[in-house]
């Protein structure tokens, strides 16, 4: 493990001050923390595929950490085991101090898919979390009207998925995801189906979304400059056996579109790069 | 016969000249002709009424069974046959479909037997189940069943496992149990499939209750056939055979009706069932 990744596991100790406060006011245990995890798998031909070696760090409370690499080192399976779908084959996954193994009701997750359910309506969409978890109708539907205000589709509670665009879908996938409220929020390249303009306007609406909600934010994508432009800290990530090369904490005067083309976000950016590319994980 | 203009669906390249008016016009003016020759091959050939009849002759031996009432006992009776055996054939077929569907194992243990079933000829098999349920109805019921329950079966099968996994997984994420991905997303998935099953069942059921009269029976259209046979009345066999048509289509109708209301969200559905 570099020297870089055990740093990272000491919580807040070198975030930006607004973040340190949020942890501080809230509980010192991190929102959820990896400990020396292995993740093994064995292919068809009976071969063992090693994803994840040794991967460890810690995210704090109301953190919004970016998972990047190439495509292959093991951060969709980091996101996986998070979420309770995969198992890590050694190590062990805390969240919100205690061991954590299968899917959680604090957790909601995003993927790169809206997959929504074609025969119920947005809201209805956006309350199936709920609904499986049994919460109060009342209170799930007056919470998933919330969520849909705030990712800009108060209008689209009984469309139906056909007739929304796609950053619209990823939306209501965003909405279904945030409706129980939960304590993490999970995201698997969310806004990687997306075009260009589309990806933008949905990364600046996340933050936003982010600091109404103070939900705690793990994004994997393979876009450098998206991880930098959202993250609060960028987990990087080697090619295959995926291990944490780099851990940068991203410190920008303000999270807007304007801020893409200033210097210190090209350094962050080709920091990155830099180090992606000494470990093999760029091609060009 | 089907490759007309008329008779495909197209409004793709024809579609300026070919308006709903002129498609109709087409359609009537081709089953008219149809007609028409159908007669003029008659009398032209000189071919006995005994063997085949004309249009003229089937229209009335239709009119002579519909006015003189001979026919309703045993339509009913048909249509009774039909509908039970289709009922308790689909819903065999879909709860199986649905067990089998569940698990990899189950469908290890289970499918080999569904499968020595269906190979099995239902039509061979027809005189034993009229052996054990007797004349009446319900050895045809029983009979419907077994030929609509395998078209059921496969096709609920296939469309439990055709959720994306993705979906699944989410779900799962959102810890739902076993049930509650069942009912929420591969039930609702699978319908498609199943009703293209339904599709192909209904019009087999027609075909089961048939047979089953064929093998032994007192009453029904079948029945009714067969007594025309003996008695030489080709026209009057025409006419049943134009009613079981008309049966066979208005039940598909009404399958492909239901299908496209409760499956609203899926325009494959015409595709998955236009193979039956």
């Amino acid at each position: 493990m570099t020297r870089t990744a055990i740093a990272a596991m000491e919580v807040g100790a070198a975030q930006p001050a607004r973040l340190r406060l949020a942890a501080t006011a809230t509980n010192t245990t991190p929102a959820f923390r990896f400990d020396h995890l292995h993740k093994t798998f064995r292919s068809k031909d009976g071969a063992e595929i090693v994803a994840l070696q040794d991967v460890s760090f810690a995210v704090a409370r109301g953190e919004f950490v970016t998972v990047v690499g190439p495509s292959g080192c093991g951060k969709s399976t980091l996101l996986r085991i998070l979420a309770g779908l995969d198992r890590a084959s050694r190590g062990h996954v805390e969240l919100g101090g205690r061991e954590h193994a299968g899917p959680s009701r604090d957790i909601g997750v995003v993927f790169q898919a809206p997959v929504l359910l074609p025969w119920r309506s947005i809201l209805d969409n956006v309350l199936v979390p709920a609904q499986i978890q049994g919460r109060d109708r009342h209170v799930a539907r007056e919470r998933a009207m919330h969520y849909l205000e705030l990712v800009g589709l108060d209008g689209f509670a009984t469309k139906y998925p056909n007739e929304l665009s796609g950053g619209m879908q990823q939306r209501v996938g965003i909405a279904r995801a945030l409706v129980n409220d939960p304590l993490l929020l999970l995201m698997d390249e969310p806004f990687g189906a997306l075009d260009a303009m589309t990806r933008e306007t949905m990364n600046v609406e996340l933050l936003k979304l982010r600091e109404r909600t103070g939900a705690t934010i793990m994004l994997v994508t393979h876009s450098i400059p998206e991880a930098v432009f959202l993250g609060d800290r960028v987990i990087v990530m080697s090619p295959r056996p995926g291990r944490v090369t780099q851990v940068i904490d991203v410190d920008l005067p303000a999270r807007t579109l304007g801020v893409i083309n200033t210097e210190r976000f090209g350094n962050y950016v080709s920091s990155i790069r830099t180090n992606l590319n000494a470990s093999g994980g760029l091609d060009g | 016969m089907s490759s007309t203009p008329a008779s495909s669906n197209g409004s793709n390249v024809q579609g300026h000249w070919l308006t709903p008016t002129r498609r109709r016009a087409m359609i009537a003016l081709f089953f008219v002709a149809v007609i028409v020759l159908w007669e003029a091959a008659v009398t032209g050939f000189g071919i006995s009424k005994l063997i085949f009849p004309g249009p003229a002759g089937v229209a009335s031996a239709i009119y002579q069974v519909l006015a003189s009432g001979e026919i309703w006992p045993h339509l009913w009776v048909t249509l009774y046959e039909i509908l039970a055996g289709f009922a308790v054939g689909a819903l065999a077929g879909f709860l199986l479909g649905a067990l089998i569907g569940q698990s990899a194992v189950m469908e290890a243990v289970l499918y080999p037997y569904v499968v020595a079933f269906q190979t099995v000829p239902k039509v061979a098999v027809a005189p034993l189940f009229v052996l054990w349920f007797g004349f009446g109805t319900t050895s045809k019921v029983v009979i419907t069943a077994t030929i609509v329950f395998f078209p059921v079966l496969a096709n609920t099968i296939v469309g439990l496992r055709s959720a994306p996994r993705d979906q699944v997984d989410l779900m799962k994420a959102f810890t739902a149990s076993g049930w509650h991905v069942f009912r929420m997303v591969r039930l609702p998935h699978a319908l498609p499939y199943v009703f293209a099953g339904l599709d192909i069942g209904i019009v087999l059921a027609v075909i089961g209750a048939i047979v089953g009269e064929f093998v032994g029976a007192q009453a029904g259209l079948g029945y009714l056939i067969l007594q025309r046979n003996f008695s030489m009345d080709a026209a009057g066999m025409f006419a049943i055979l134009v009613v079981l048509s008309l049966i066979g289509i208005v039940l598909h109708a009404i399958v492909k009706t239901l299908a496209q209301r409760i499956i609203f969200w899926a325009d494959a559905f015409t595709d998955l069932s236009r193979g039956s």
